[in-house]
């Protein structure tokens, strides 16, 4: 599979699992699907931008700390929309970004060298 | 009568036995290495202003000669980055033979191995010599006497495989074509079909018994198989320890079937994915799973540890 495809999927599927994670918050437990789509949308966006930056770069610590910085920036965006539970939300996020970043290198296909022709 | 002393005769020898090069296009600039056959001198071709190594026979002998014709143009045909080029072949004004071909500089692998270096770099250089040997067999050639000795590592990495005295081409239909002027264990002498031409130790059963006609592309595996053994460390893993045991099988049907199939496992173990010559348990295959994707496994571990303590000392 591709970086981008690896990240979008990994940043997908994170985004899903740190949306369920609001289930353990009893007081937000009713916007539960509100929360898991929001978060999914931002593993989305996360995993984008991670695996635009990752086939650009080709490199695993650039990829790392981009990817930390993006799961971290996109995070407190949402904590700053939601004003509380900041530690909740920041933390877990960043987390997803450097998984996401890593998962990216370290499974997603580099892209094939243009091949030159000898006519 | 005035006494010469020993450094004066070592000089005079040294002297007669430099090849006389008048005639040809090349100046000698100094002996390189001797092998089975002849002696490789390093040569400045002055038609191209470059240094090449020219392999020319100790004796003149036919019989010699044609072993050392044939392996100039066995390396012709094989172009490959692992594998010396030939440039050109020729007679010197003493009768002798001589083929021209590149340059070798660096060290012969055994004393690349006598050094430090990890694994994963052992098993990758083992695999730029499967690489040549694969390519070989792909142009119908067997090497017959891969060892250490006969790998070299270049200044900047490379990977050549050398002495292709020994090899055998499978179509070539000439009597004697596959090695029947070659010697028996590098002697010359040993001639015809029954031969046995390799090195104990690396050369494979059905070699050491001397049936020329019942080696095939195997037998390469089969060496390959004891310089991997002779690659790896004291205590190498199982399932490198298996690789090894499986290309060194007694019978050739026992054997990877090819060098790309030896060289798929090798490169699978250096991934850290499953080996075809290693079956193994659930709790092996886990270990092993989770060996390879632990960085990543780590990451969830931190990540579940962030969401546990966050639970923990906020309630929520």
């Amino acid at each position: 599979m591709s970086r981008i495809t690896v990240a979008l999927l990994v940043g997908g599927a994170l985004g899903i699992l740190d949306g369920l994670t609001a289930w353990f918050t009893p007081e937000v437990r009713s916007q539960l699907l509100g929360i898991v789509a929001g978060s999914t949308v931002k593993g989305l966006i996360a995993g984008a931008l991670i695996g635009l930056f990752a086939r650009k770069a080709e490199r695993t610590a650039p990829t790392l700390v981009f990817g930390t910085g993006v799961g971290a920036l996109l995070a407190l965006v949402i904590a700053l929309l939601q004003g509380s539970h900041y530690l909740e939300i920041i933390l877990p996020g960043t987390l997803v970004g450097l998984l996401t970043g890593y998962a990216t290198m370290r499974y997603g296909r580099q892209r094939a060298a243009a091949s030159a022709t000898v006519r | 009568m005035t006494r010469l002393d020993d450094a004066t005769l070592v000089r005079l020898r040294d002297a007669l036995r430099e090849p006389d090069l008048s005639g040809t296009r090349y100046r000698l600039l100094g002996p390189v290495g001797s092998g089975g056959m002849g002696t490789v001198y390093a040569v400045e071709d002055t038609e191209l202003g470059r240094r090449v190594g020219l392999k020319i026979l100790d004796l003149e002998d036919a019989e010699v000669e044609a072993r050392l014709r044939r392996e100039a143009s066995v390396l012709a045909r094989l172009e490959h980055p692992g594998i010396v080029p030939v440039h050109d072949v020729g007679r010197l004004i003493d009768g002798r033979a001589f083929y021209t071909m590149k340059l070798v500089q660096g060290e012969q692998l055994d004393r690349y191995a006598a050094r430090e270096h990890p694994l994963p770099e052992r098993l990758r250089v083992f695999l730029r010599v499967a690489e040549a040997v694969a390519f070989a067999h792909a142009r119908g050639v067997l090497h017959r006497d891969l060892k250490p000795q006969n790998v070299m590592i270049g200044p900047f990495g490379e990977v050549l495989v050398l002495d292709w005295g020994l090899a055998k081409v499978l179509d070539d239909p000439r009597p004697g074509a596959n090695g029947g002027a070659a010697a028996r264990l590098r002697l010359p002498g040993d001639t015809g079909e029954g031969a046995v031409l390799g090195t104990p130790g690396f050369m494979a059963p059905e070699q050491q018994s001397g049936g020329s006609a019942a080696v095939d592309t195997r037998a390469d595996v089969f060496s390959l198989g004891a310089l991997l053994q002779w690659l790896a460390e004291e205590r190498p893993p199982a399932a490198l320890r298996a690789i090894v045991r499986k290309a060194m099988e007694h019978l050739p049907s026992d054997r990877y079937p090819s060098v790309e199939a030896l060289a798929a496992d090798v490169e699978r173990f250096l991934d850290g994915a499953a080996v075809s010559a290693y079956p193994e348990g659930l709790l092996r295959r886990a270990a092993r799973v989770a060996a390879r994707h632990r960085i990543a496994l780590g990451l969830v571990a931190a990540y579940l540890l962030g969401r546990g303590l966050i639970l923990l000392f906020t309630g929520h």
